[in-house]
């Protein structure tokens, strides 16, 4: 079978292996490598982690499955987790939820039909001194306002 | 005037090495450590009442003479950066602003209880953190802080910032454990305790990173200068406080532990209260914590004041509430969030917080029943103490105290609707 994931890949993982007393260890730091490169976790590249591990790719899909952070589908280009926990909410992250399903035309949890963007909802991120908060791919923007969240919009448009 | 260790170095120019050996006298701890015995080092933990930074409040240095002295298998340390508690943000700063403080203290740690491996287990949404850790990491090795032969001291000690993926139980620290060797985040059956048996099967001390960054502290000025910067008894040092919600300067506050009121951290420290309302509630120690009425901030921000009111300090997370946000709204969203997070182990857990959540929902939007406020009860009652980890108490803690200390505005719901107005 054709590998789907990059040398760049089992580079990171041949570096990694001998910090870690066991192979399994390197699930997590595997699971994200690939998403990073896929941008989702296919069920063929959760095949091909498990050969690479010694696991049987059910294994793989037990523990990615456990995790919120590993997408199981395809997300949009830009992947919006808006947090609305506790001190989120207080600081008016529902009313900026609602305010980006308006806009962009999706409910939360679901993808624009030009697969551009995907609103998710979030639990805390550990910016609740700057909240509302959200992640946009792998980035933090804090103290989020319904401006503030136009002007982001509009630069990805 | 009150010593602060950590706020002044809240800045971006604090993270390289250079400050930190300029600045913050780095690795100058870890160089006295390697000439004191391990048994002297975690005497001085003992003595500098340094207690878990995480949300236990256990005593750390007695948590480090439980690693026993032989172990046929590999012992490790495992800093527990995970920060997943709703309103906690201090771990954050410290590991973007002093990372080699954390790496200082777990060098010194991994000495203590003869670990030589040792892993910062980092939440999967910290991406810019576990990168700057990493750097500093690669710092650490380039000048001989990590790796081999420590500074000829012949100790060895190797660190690897491993990334969580976004689950909240991996905050206990057997889900961490079990999360760092490649599984799901499910809590463990205890005993074993870590310290017989932790990670990879050997002996591990599992500590919060604020708790780890004291460490060079404590060596440094001796562990009876720490504890005198408690002003308790029992609560040694300075408290990193994360304060949010409604208040007018949210953000991480240092406090000496036990120096100040809930009154005093909400109006001196953190501005007074948003858009000058009337406050309303105070969760104390992050979302798990009992919530507290604005007639009970007199107490002192600290542990046992804390637990003596029915509530607790937890991480240091204090949120504030304004009579803006509906109470009940607001225990229906924490328990959303328990809900959503329960690993689904233990029936208890899984099953009660989402009837929990049902319940509080119903209520909201106006479709309560008479009954449900002793139903609720009732659920808390047959979830807390009853499931492998803490994760249940958290749930049930919180929902057992917005209904006794708010019960007229689940009332005024339940007989009047989703419009009902609340007066007090």
């Amino acid at each position: 079978m054709a590998k789907i994931l990059s040398t760049k890949f089992y580079d990171r993982m041949k570096k990694l292996e001998p910090r870690y007393p066991t192979k399994v260890a390197l699930l997590l730091p595997a699971l994200h490598a690939a998403q990073e490169e896929i941008g989702w976790l296919p069920p063929d590249v959760m095949e091909e982690i498990g050969a690479h591990i010694g696991i049987h790719p059910a294994q793989v899909r037990e523990v990615a499955s456990f995790y919120t952070m590993y997408n199981l589908k395809p997300v949009g280009k830009y992947h919006l987790k808006v947090c609305t926990n506790v001190a989120c909410a207080l600081r008016g992250a529902e009313g900026l939820v609602e305010h980006c399903e308006k806009k962009l035309g999706i409910r939360l949890g679901e993808t624009t039909a030009d697969r551009k963007f995907t609103l998710y909802e979030e639990e805390c991120l550990g910016a609740c001194g700057t909240a509302p908060a959200m992640m946009l791919n792998d980035d933090y923007h804090e103290n989020l306002t319904t401006q503030k969240m136009d002007q982001i919009l509009e630069k990805l448009s | 005037m009150s010593e602060t260790l950590y706020i002044q170095h809240f800045k971006d120019s604090s993270r390289g090495l250079d400050y930190y050996l300029k600045q913050m006298e780095g690795y100058t701890a870890l160089k006295k450590a390697f000439k004191m015995t391990p048994d002297d080092i975690i005497n001085e933990m003992k003595k500098s009442n340094v207690r878990g930074r995480g949300g236990a409040g256990f005593p750390t240095g007695m948590k480090w003479g439980f690693i026993p002295k032989q172990a046929s298998k590999p012992k490790y340390l495992v800093c527990n950066a995970d920060e997943s508690e709703p309103g906690t943000f201090k771990d954050r700063d410290l590991m973007r602003y002093t990372p080699h403080l954390l790496i200082e203290g777990m060098v010194i740690g991994g000495f203590a209880i003869g670990a030589h491996v040792g892993y910062i287990y980092i939440r999967g949404e910290y991406t810019r953190e576990a990168k700057l850790l990493d750097e500093a990491i690669d710092e650490a090795y380039a000048k001989g802080y990590l790796g081999k032969n420590i500074q000829g001291s012949g100790f060895d000690f190797d660190l690897t910032v491993h990334r969580g993926a976004g689950a909240y139980i991996c905050g206990e620290e057997t889900g961490l454990l079990n999360s760092l060797e490649g599984k799901r985040g499910e809590p463990r059956v205890k005993p074993p305790f870590p310290a017989q048996a932790g990670a990879f099967g050997g002996p591990t001390i599992v500590n919060n990173v604020e708790t780890l960054t004291n460490v060079p502290f404590i060596i440094n000025k001796g562990g009876d200068w720490f504890a005198k910067l408690g002003k308790l008894e029992k609560s040694g040092g300075t408290r990193l406080v994360s304060i949010s919600g409604h208040v007018k300067k949210p953000g991480v506050y240092e406090i000496n532990a036990g120096s100040m009121t809930i009154r005093q951290l909400i109006y001196d420290v953190a501005g007074g209260i948003l858009d000058d309302r009337p406050l309303k509630a105070v969760i104390p120690g992050g979302s798990s914590a009992p919530v507290l009425t604005a007639d009970e901030i007199d107490v002192i921000y600290d542990i046992e004041p804390l637990m003596k009111v029915g509530s607790m300090m937890g991480s240091a997370a204090l949120m504030v509430v304004n009579d803006s946000y509906p109470i009940v709204r607001l225990i229906k969203r924490i328990t959303k969030f328990y809900a959503h997070e329960s690993c689904g182990q233990c029936t208890p857990c899984r099953e009660g917080c989402r009837w929990m959540e049902d319940i509080l929902h119903r209520i909201e939007h106006g479709h309560g029943k008479e009954q449900d406020l002793a139903l609720l009860l009732d659920i808390t009652d047959n979830i807390a103490g009853k499931t492998l980890c803490a994760l249940g108490d958290a749930a049930a803690g919180p929902v057992a105290s917005f209904v006794r200390k708010f019960r007229p505005d689940f009332e005024a719901l339940i007989r009047g609707g989703r419009h009902a107005q609340v007066h007090h």
